[in-house]
């Protein structure tokens, strides 16, 4: 105890002696930039608040790299690197915390006929407690692969230089949202994030339903593995029309997702990684990649009509007709471009910018990147700057941004734990309609308060973000520099009156730390 | 002091709040929304129908151990130990297919529509749910959701506080730190939002933390649901008038299980939950309606994969300690394949709106006038329920 006090009273002297030292110090910090930026062949420029606002709306918050490439660049440049990144390079420390996870070397269609033997042979053990704690061991191994899995996303989402990527692949993983607690899933979603989402999230819309319909964990996820001839389950086809593409109340029936439901029959999961014994005729039609498979046996080979447009049975390139009806319908444009902007503007942002989203959406055949650039270039998103409560992945991930600005973490843990305090774990959402965007969702007198008390728990040091997660010693710590170059560039000349009241009101560092991140100007982007 | 100062006067105290807090003795309403449409055939069971039986061939509650309501219902054995007796005291009812109009069968649109409380037709104002619109029109309503989030019944231009109670710890922050983060939203949007959750921590914390001192001598603590339950019955017992939770995990489209399983699971957890509340609210609890709901029915018939599918009608709760229960309420049909909706569902023949909106103006005596406020074009039907 008394050893902590201690380590408290001398964080607090080095505070005050750098508060003292505020002053002269903001100004050397200036002093080098103007000097920095007066040897390169780009025009002495320093950021204004729209500038700053600007780059916390297409990244998890500014880090130095970020203000100093956006300077070289100009905004233009900038956005046109965040739409068709080039450079995904990581801190070495991080690509090598990356590349020794198991989850990286995780491969379903190997894993899941494991897992299926695995719970087979405990099912079969006489012994109760010997199955109870084999089963545990088992359940347990597939929580860390999950847990891994969003390890990889936070320290993607904090380090990446691809900022706008990072976001766009969480968008996405909440637009097609799994949970990790149903059946397999823990050991899936790992996969499904890297060779579902990740390849597509800047790509093409259409490719994302396609990777994502055929992908086990969706597929587990809304019971479409289950989904066969004379045993429809309409779940996956209900939702994939409600929330994937079409949005509810745009015009399709019950009929519609009954229709499409016997479209995707026999679309399933193959666990036990050989072949189903098939007659003759329907080999040709059997098709597999990976742990997906097309069932033949379990199709439903009538004809179907879906939104009007007849569809003959013929096996799966039903489903790829029904997916191409599915995101060429204007509703779809709408959908998608909407939510975007729900998230990047405004929580019900202008019909004028959904519009001409929309019509981009439609004229590219979904070209993701494309509708991203005519909303990042559009008035509405300049008008909207600053007006757009976080949430608490945004919220989370850009306070670690300005603390440690760049600095590689070697524990994930903490941030684990912040985001599931807050209500939105990766992989965590437990109905398919993923986290809410909005303000309404996020804002409540509860989560403020919640909100507050994880401003403290971050800005109160390190909570173990620098000790390995294998065990060995630290070879660095960190205490969050909340109070750095970086805060003297991006934050503090922008600051609203009332945080710089409540900041001088501050009696330690802890206070400090704890009433910037708690400030509207911290949380809001 | 003369008489129109004396008017005057009184008025600012009435306008000021508070003046009129809550009687102790004051009407507690507390709705309990189960998330994912629960399937209530397998609930409360129509085991007069053989046709529940025919349909069923997997997932049907056998008749061994089920308790027996009337010559047509019966509960789930998975009840028996915390709703039956509740039932066999007369302190609780259920409604058979009661709902709502909306047919998009879809969760998140008819959650939200049933939250919202307005007409189906028409344009609708996404900003007013219909229990914030009951805490306007009742006095004293002190409400309060039990939940993560604002849900979107309790929408509205005031502010309605919100707490989780699965897990609250020790207060964070003193009195001058919270006074610090309160005037750093001075002026701002959320500056009710901030007060009012740094103040209701505060509370909960210490009020969460006598309870804990006085139970401590129990030898089992409670767990999960009926932890929170527990909770919010000390809460609304001392504090809180209109309260809402809601509860998830019962969108069973596979492998729902019958007398035992999945959903027989979920349903224990809140059966025991609610009679746990029932006792912490102790002799407030004859002041006391709970309202239990959810967004639809199942599929009649079980699916290919032993569980239902998204249905229509539902069957709705009610319990208090000093209902008109122990019976059937509300306009009822035989269960067999000719009164299904569509060929599928339980038809909805008591609308959430008009029993809700019966239920509010006898327990609260609402004028007609503020009940249309509640549920505007909306024609209250009474259940006799108080």
């Amino acid at each position: 105890m008394t050893k902590r006090i201690g380590y408290r009273a001398a964080q607090d002297r080095a505070w005050r002696w750098r508060m003292n030292r505020r002053h002269g110090r903001r100004l050397t910090c200036f002093g080098a930039f103007v000097v920095a930026a007066s040897t390169t062949t780009a025009p002495a420029a320093t950021l204004t608040h729209q500038d700053m606002l600007w780059l916390d709306r297409i990244t998890y918050g500014p880090t130095t790299a970020v203000v100093d490439q956006y300077l070289k660049l100009g905004r233009r440049r900038f956005l046109e690197q965040q739409l068709h990144p080039t450079d995904l390079r990581l801190p070495p420390a991080i690509n090598t915390q990356i590349t020794a996870l198991d989850v990286s070397h995780t491969d379903p269609a190997i894993i899941l006929p494991v897992v299926a033997q695995e719970q087979q042979r405990i099912n079969a053990l006489s012994d109760e407690g010997a199955k109870q704690t084999e089963r545990k061991a088992l359940n347990d191994k597939g929580n860390h692969l999950a847990y891994e899995a969003a390890r990889r996303e936070i320290l993607r989402a904090l380090y990446s230089p691809a900022q706008l990527q990072e976001q766009l692949d969480w968008f996405w993983l909440n637009h097609f949202s799994i949970f990790q607690y149903k059946g397999t899933d823990p050991w899936l979603v790992g996969d499904y994030a890297e060779h579902a989402i990740r390849p597509h999230s800047l790509g093409h819309f259409r490719d994302l339903v396609l990777a994502t319909l055929q992908h086990p964990a969706m597929l587990q996820y809304l019971d479409n593995a289950q989904n066969a001839a004379g045993h429809i389950n309409e779940n996956y086809a209900r939702e994939l029309m409600e929330l994937h593409t079409l949005g509810v109340g745009s015009g399709y029936t019950q009929q519609d997702i009954q229709e499409l439901a016997r479209i995707l029959t026999g679309v399933g999961i193959n666990n036990s990684g050989t072949e189903p014994h098939l007659k003759p005729e329907w080999r040709p039609l059997y098709r597999h990649e990976g742990a997906f498979e097309f069932n033949p046996a379990r199709h439903d080979f009538g004809t179907k009509t879906l939104l009007g447009h007849p569809i003959p049975g013929s096996g799966y390139s039903e489903v790829e007709q029904a997916v191409d009806v599915l995101v060429s319908q204007p509703a779809c444009a709408r959908l998608v471009s909407r939510k975007l902007a729900a998230y990047f503007v405004a929580d019900d942002p202008p019909r004028s910018l959904v519009d001409h989203m929309a019509k981009t959406f439609e004229k590219t055949h979904g070209d993701i990147a494309a509708v991203l650039d005519t909303l990042f270039e559009s008035h509405e998103l300049q008008a909207s700057l600053g007006g757009k409560f976080k949430d608490p992945m945004h919220y989370v991930i850009s306070t670690l941004r300005l603390a440690y600005d760049g600095k590689p973490i070697a524990n994930t843990h903490p941030v684990v734990n912040w985001l599931n305090a807050l209500g939105e774990p990766l992989f965590g959402r437990q109905t398919p309609d993923g986290y809410p965007l909005t303000e309404s969702g996020w804002a409540s007198s509860g989560q403020i308060s919640r909100r507050f008390e994880i401003a403290r728990a971050i800005g109160s040091g390190n909570a173990g973000l620098f000790e390995p997660e294998d065990g060995t010693p630290p070879t660095t710590t960190g205490f969050p520099q909340l109070s750095s170059r970086l805060y003297f560039t991006a934050v503090e000349p922008f600051l609203s009156d009332p945080a710089r009241t409540a900041l001088n009101r501050a009696g330690s560092q802890l206070e400090w730390n704890t009433f910037l991140l708690a400030s509207p100007d911290f949380n809001f982007r | 002091m003369d008489r129109r100062h004396f008017l005057q006067m009184t008025a600012a105290m009435t306008l000021a709040g508070r003046v009129y807090a809550a009687p102790a003795n004051s009407p507690r309403f507390l709705l309990v929304f189960l998330r994912g449409g629960y399937d209530c055939a397998n609930v409360v069971i129509p085991y007069s129908s053989s046709y529940y039986y025919e349909t069923r061939p997997n997932i049907a509650v056998p008749k061994e151990g089920i308790v027996e309501l009337d010559s047509n219902w019966a509960l789930t054995p998975a009840l028996s130990n915390s709703i039956a007796p509740l039932y066999k005291n007369r302190q609780a009812l259920f409604i058979p297919f009661a709902g709502t109009d909306d047919l998009s069968r879809s969760h998140f649109e008819t959650q939200d529509s049933i939250e919202l409380g307005q007409p189906l037709q028409g344009a609708h104002d996404l900003r007013s749910g219909f229990l914030a619109r009951l805490a306007t029109v009742v006095n004293g309503a002190e409400p309060i959701s039990f939940t993560d989030s604002l849900p979107v019944c309790f929408r509205g231009d005031k502010d309605i506080p919100n707490i989780s109670l699965k897990g609250v710890g020790k207060p964070v922050f003193d009195q001058r730190q919270a006074a610090i983060l309160s005037d750093m939203y001075a002026g701002h949007p959320l500056q009710a939002k901030v007060i009012d959750g740094l103040e209701l921590r505060q509370e909960v914390g210490r009020t969460l933390e006598m309870q804990m001192k006085e139970a401590s001598r129990d030898a089992i603590s409670p767990k999960g649901f009926e932890l929170e339950a527990r909770r919010i019955g000390r809460l609304m017992r001392d504090q809180y008038r209109i309260g809402f939770i809601d509860v998830g995990g019962w969108d069973t489209h596979v492998n729902e299980g019958a007398a035992q399983g999945a959903l027989a699971n979920n349903i224990e957890s809140l059966g025991r939950g609610l009679a746990a509340l029932s006792q912490e609210l102790g002799g407030e609890w004859r002041n006391t309606v709970v309202a239990v709901v959810s967004e639809f029915g199942r599929t009649f018939r079980e699916n290919g994969n032993k569980g239902t599918d998204h249905g229509h009608g539902s069957v709705y709760w009610l319990l208090g300690g000093s209902i008109n229960g122990g019976r059937i309420a509300g306009e009822q049909a035989r269960v067999e394949k000719t009164s299904l909706f569509q060929d599928r569902d339980y038809p909805v023949l008591n609308e959430y709106r008009a029993v809700f909106g019966g239920l509010f103006a006898t327990l609260w005596g609402l004028s007609n006038d503020r009940l249309r406020r509640v549920f505007p074009d909306s024609a209250p039907i009474n259940l006799q329920v108080i």
